[in-house]
């Protein structure tokens, strides 16, 4: 019993000591960029259309996509995606940057444990469990698709 | 021919899905890939069930830029060549329609990974 009210009182007092997430305004930020990132998106959908007319939609989105995620791994490897991811929250996290991010990141912080153990092991510390989820679901739609 | 109001519904779609998975980590401090695979199964049920396709079509690039666009571009790609090739489809197909991003995420983190070294500690997320 006493030692019951002691673990009360005590996440109280983790409860107070924890540094809180003011909740609005993170929760604008994250709209903000998440909604930036979309509309460069489709700033780059509008101009590969443009470019490359005889492509279908689904060429077009995939070469968007790969330009955003090529960006992302530059702007890692230079620093500054942290500090957006920093300011925004889930907004850099959910875009698709944001598997971008957590493939570059982790590589670029492990380099220095070698090329093959460090780059291309931890590369997926983060994406792997994407990646893999990603297949197996894509398997189970496929079952799906076979009985539709 | 650019139409302004696709960016705008880009903005307002992806933002707010961006906002939703915020509210997720301010009530739930659920990790980075935890929300990544949520919101990847999110876009494959959308897929699924035939909601996915009529979405896109409104929102545009804020459809397709968040994780959920290519959770809903694996199943998709399975579904269309499982319906295609038969069983071999079901088993290529979700990677073969996803390949371009993966590639290009692996292939770009590798280079950079290369070029640039992490000066101060980086969270990884």
């Amino acid at each position: 019993m006493d030692k019951n009210k002691r673990n009360v009182n005590y996440n109280l007092y983790v409860e107070s000591k924890v540094p809180k997430t003011k909740a609005w305004p993170s929760l604008v930020k994250a709209f903000i960029l998440g909604g930036i990132i979309c509309a460069i998106g489709q700033g780059f959908f509008d101009l590969y259309t443009y470019l490359f007319p005889s492509l279908t939609e689904s060429e077009v989105s995939t070469c968007m996509l790969m330009s955003i995620i090529f960006i992302t791994c530059f702007l890692t490897g230079l620093g500054v995606y942290d500090i957006i991811g920093a300011w925004g929250g889930a907004g850099s996290v959910i875009p698709i940057t944001g598997f971008s991010n957590s493939i570059s990141s982790p590589a670029i912080e492990f380099k220095k444990e070698g090329i093959i153990y460090g780059i291309c092991v931890k590369m997926f510390t983060i994406a792997g469990p994407v990646i893999v989820c990603g297949v197996v679901g894509s398997i189970v739609c496929g079952f799906i698709g076979l009985f539709m | 021919m650019i139409n302004i109001l696709d960016y705008v519904i880009s903005f307002l779609v992806g933002g707010f899905i961006c906002f939703l998975a915020q509210i997720l980590v301010i009530r739930t401090k659920i990790t980075t890939a935890r929300i990544l695979v949520l919101f990847l199964i999110i876009g494959m049920i959308l897929e699924v069930l035939n909601i996915y396709a009529p979405f896109r079509e409104f929102a545009k690039a804020g459809a397709s830029v968040p994780i959920i666009g290519f959770g809903a571009t694996l199943a998709r790609g399975a579904i269309t060549a499982s319906q295609e090739y038969g069983l071999i489809g079901v088993f290529t197909g979700g990677l073969t329609a996803s390949a371009g991003g993966i590639a290009m995420a692996i292939f770009a983190s590798f280079i950079f990974a290369l070029i640039f070294s992490s000066k101060t500690k980086r969270g990884g997320h």
